[in-house]
């Protein structure tokens, strides 16, 4: 079977297997794009964009809507001409090449099957258009249906199908090309919570079993969390952040990015002082001298931000014993959301922070209450400071 | 929202079916009377004897209370006529293939605009929608008088290409069958864009694009999506140009010739000139039955296929 002949990931035989190939120092990249524009009449959709993809990874691009990342994917796919710039794929330039030409499939967000042909028949499209053996694409149609769960459906129409089944039908049809790479738009989209995480870890194991190389768009930071291998934030035409998950979630690079990536408290504030491994801040808004244990690039006396995340502050009744990044607040607002509680803390300063914590224990007894007044407190490696 | 107030809502429900009854009546009133009933009358004719009278048929049913007698008289004479003069089969089969011709060619004419009406934007797909339907605020004999105009020997046509020299004398054009296709083309062409617009219309533009990222040229994804999908609109346009193309009387009559041959000719002529109203009726009974049979089989088949 071709299949397995694929499977056999080429990292593996490459010295520096332990590292991810975008790690790795001159790895050669599957998907390079270089310095790609794209404008609408006057409006720059996307805005000279540079991104090397490697092979078999799982790439998200994230971003709100008009964040460019959408036109950058009709790109790929060949539905649009850049402005300017090129695209390679696999070393070749796809400058010219129709959309029918490219090494490359598509599963569209609103699925795009085609309505007057059954599972089986939208599935075998792709294959019927090459030409090959009628014997050969049932076999491969029958093949790809058995791995989306669907080898029962094959007759069916798609108005017959449940969302989640459609979706599978049109991961199905975009496979069974074999592409070398795959483009998402909002793969996961359209189905409910529970079919959504459900989904997810399919796809992520389709991709693994098969190879190919996926890039998905999605406005979703969940999903980007979750599937991605890397991901690159979009913010108005250009990416603004291009890093694993992890890294992208822990030491965002703007404020755009810890804004966009799950949600922060941010306290404006002054460098007092600057060195090589640890940075002061004094901030008005939290009312005290921040502390954060690593170093910036900044001029003394500038103003920068000071990013702490709900989840790692703690939130006490009484004051701790070392008094570092420790601020006193009223709680103005409690939220319980089953597995954790977030509260709205109003700090003298007028300053609102968000803070949650995990529901340890199930009685309601010493739980804090409306009006309580609390010490919020983190250590110094918990903050990010953000000069842009 | 309580039992009572269920049972109040269903009985509000209930009592509202007389008005609904009543929506649906008047139109059903309005067909029986103009249509099914007028259609009994022609077909008491076609049953009757021709004579020379007023009206010029003789009635079916004698009622002589004097004598005490009833007589049913049908005669059938009309129908074995029509099947035994070869005339009438040529005229219905004439008439069919100029339909069929023409509803194809108007298929052909309507299909491009009514794709470039459907991806126009805005407002621009009002003012495309607007030109489309403009003519019929014009006589429709009017219009077919221009096209006299358009087509005679010293006609517009004709003057332009010996002008530019294409031609060295003037094509004959007008009384041809030539003629009569353009007439059917061009009167029943907003007939065939409405029903493809709206099929068109609702089409979903990514699933082009699908087909070409599945390796579909331009052509193929015309063929295999776009005319599939604009199935239903293709079978409503066409009905609609052929049932009445097929029938048609004026446009044979104005810009056909001696010998173009078209069953409502025929039946003016056995209606006007030979003052044979029972062969008449019998002619209009055979075109309708001729009409509705493919018809009915066309519509069942919809019907299966969305069922499926």
């Amino acid at each position: 079977m071709t299949f397995s002949e694929q499977i056999v990931p080429s990292s593996i035989l490459t010295p520096d297997a332990q590292l991810p190939l975008w790690k790795q120092d001159g790895a050669e990249p599957f998907l390079r794009i270089e310095n790609i524009t794209k404008n609408f009449g006057e409006f720059k959709a996307v805005d000279n964009i540079s991104l090397d993809i490697y092979k078999k990874e799982l790439f998200c691009l994230l971003g709100g809507s008009g964040s460019g990342k959408s036109t950058l994917l009709r790109m790929l796919a060949g539905f649009e001409e850049p402005t300017s710039g090129r695209i390679l794929i696999d070393g070749v330039d796809m400058a010219g090449i129709q959309p029918w030409e490219r090494p490359v499939n598509m599963m569209f967000q609103s699925y795009a099957l085609f309505p007057h042909l059954s599972v089986a028949d939208n599935v075998a499209f792709g294959l019927k258009r090459e030409g090959i053996a009628k014997a050969e694409i049932n076999k491969r149609v029958a093949e790809m249906l058995g791995m989306v769960q669907l080898g029962h459906l094959g007759k069916r129409k798609p108005h017959q199908l449940s969302g989640g089944q459609r979706q599978r039908v049109a991961l199905a049809r975009a496979l069974i090309k074999r592409p070398k790479l795959l483009l998402l738009d909002e793969p996961l989209g359209a189905l409910d919570k529970k079919l959504r995480e459900e989904t997810q870890f399919e796809l992520i194991n389709i991709q693994e079993e098969l190879g190919v190389t996926f890039v998905v768009v999605t406005h979703d930071q969940e999903e980007a969390m979750t599937l991605a291998t890397r991901i690159g934030v979009m913010n108005q035409g250009i990416i603004v952040q291009t890093d694993e998950p992890h890294d992208v979630y822990e030491y965002p690079n703007s404020k755009f990015v810890a804004d966009f990536v799950g949600s922060v408290n941010m306290f404006e504030g002054k460098v007092i002082q600057d060195q090589p491994d640890s940075v002061q801040i004094e901030s008005k808004e939290a009312g005290t001298t921040l502390f954060v244990n690593h170093g910036i690039n900044c001029s003394p006396d500038q103003i920068v931000h000071v990013a702490i995340r709900p989840e790692k502050i703690r939130i006490t009744k009484s004051e701790p014993e070392k008094g570092v990044n420790c601020i006193q607040g009223e709680i103005e607002e409690i939220a319980y959301m089953g597995s954790l509680s977030v509260f709205r803390v109003r700090l003298p300063s007028g300053k609102e922070v968000r803070v949650t914590q995990p529901n340890f224990t199930r009685s309601m007894g010493d739980r804090f209450t409306w009006k309580d007044t609390v010490f919020l407190h983190w250590d110094d490696d918990s903050s990010v400071v953000l000069t842009s | 929202m309580s039992m009572t107030a269920k049972l109040q809502k269903y009985n509000f429900i209930k009592k509202v079916n007389w008005g609904r009854t009543f929506v649906a009546g008047v139109p059903a009133f309005w067909l029986g009377l103009f249509f099914f009933v007028p259609f009994l009358v022609v077909f008491k004719i076609s049953l009757s004897e021709a004579t020379i009278a007023i009206p010029p048929y003789i009635d079916l049913l004698d009622v002589d209370m004097e004598e005490a007698y009833i007589s049913l008289k049908i005669n059938l004479g009309n129908y074995l006529f029509l099947f035994e003069d070869d005339f009438y089969l040529d005229a219905y089969l004439s008439s069919v293939k100029i339909a069929v011709v023409s509803t194809f060619f108007t298929l052909l004419v309507a299909f491009p605009i009514a794709y470039a009406i459907a991806k126009a934007d805005g407002s621009k797909r009002v003012l495309l929608l607007a030109l489309v339907i403009l003519p019929f605020w014009t006589s429709f004999l009017l219009r077919v008088y221009a096209w006299m105009e358009f087509l005679k020997k010293n006609g517009l046509v004709n003057e332009f290409l010996l002008t530019v020299g294409i031609i060295d004398e003037p094509l004959i054009m007008l009384q041809t069958d030539f003629a009569v296709y353009i007439g059917i083309v061009y009167t029943y062409l907003p007939f065939m864009v409405l029903p493809l617009y709206s099929a068109l219309e609702k089409m979903d533009g990514t699933l082009i694009e699908a087909a070409q990222d599945l390796g579909c040229k331009p052509m193929q994804s015309f063929f295999l999506v776009t005319l599939p999908l604009a199935m239903p609109g293709v079978i409503a346009g066409c009905v609609l140009v052929f049932i009445p193309a097929v029938g048609e009387f004026v446009i044979p009559a104005l810009l056909g010739g001696a010998d173009t041959l078209m069953i409502g000719r025929v039946l003016w002529d056995e209606f006007f000139l030979n003052r044979d109203w029972p062969m008449a009726s019998a002619v209009a009974i055979v075109m309708l039955v001729v009409l509705v049979l493919p018809i009915m089989l066309i519509r069942n088949s919809q019907g299966k296929g969305e069922a499926v």
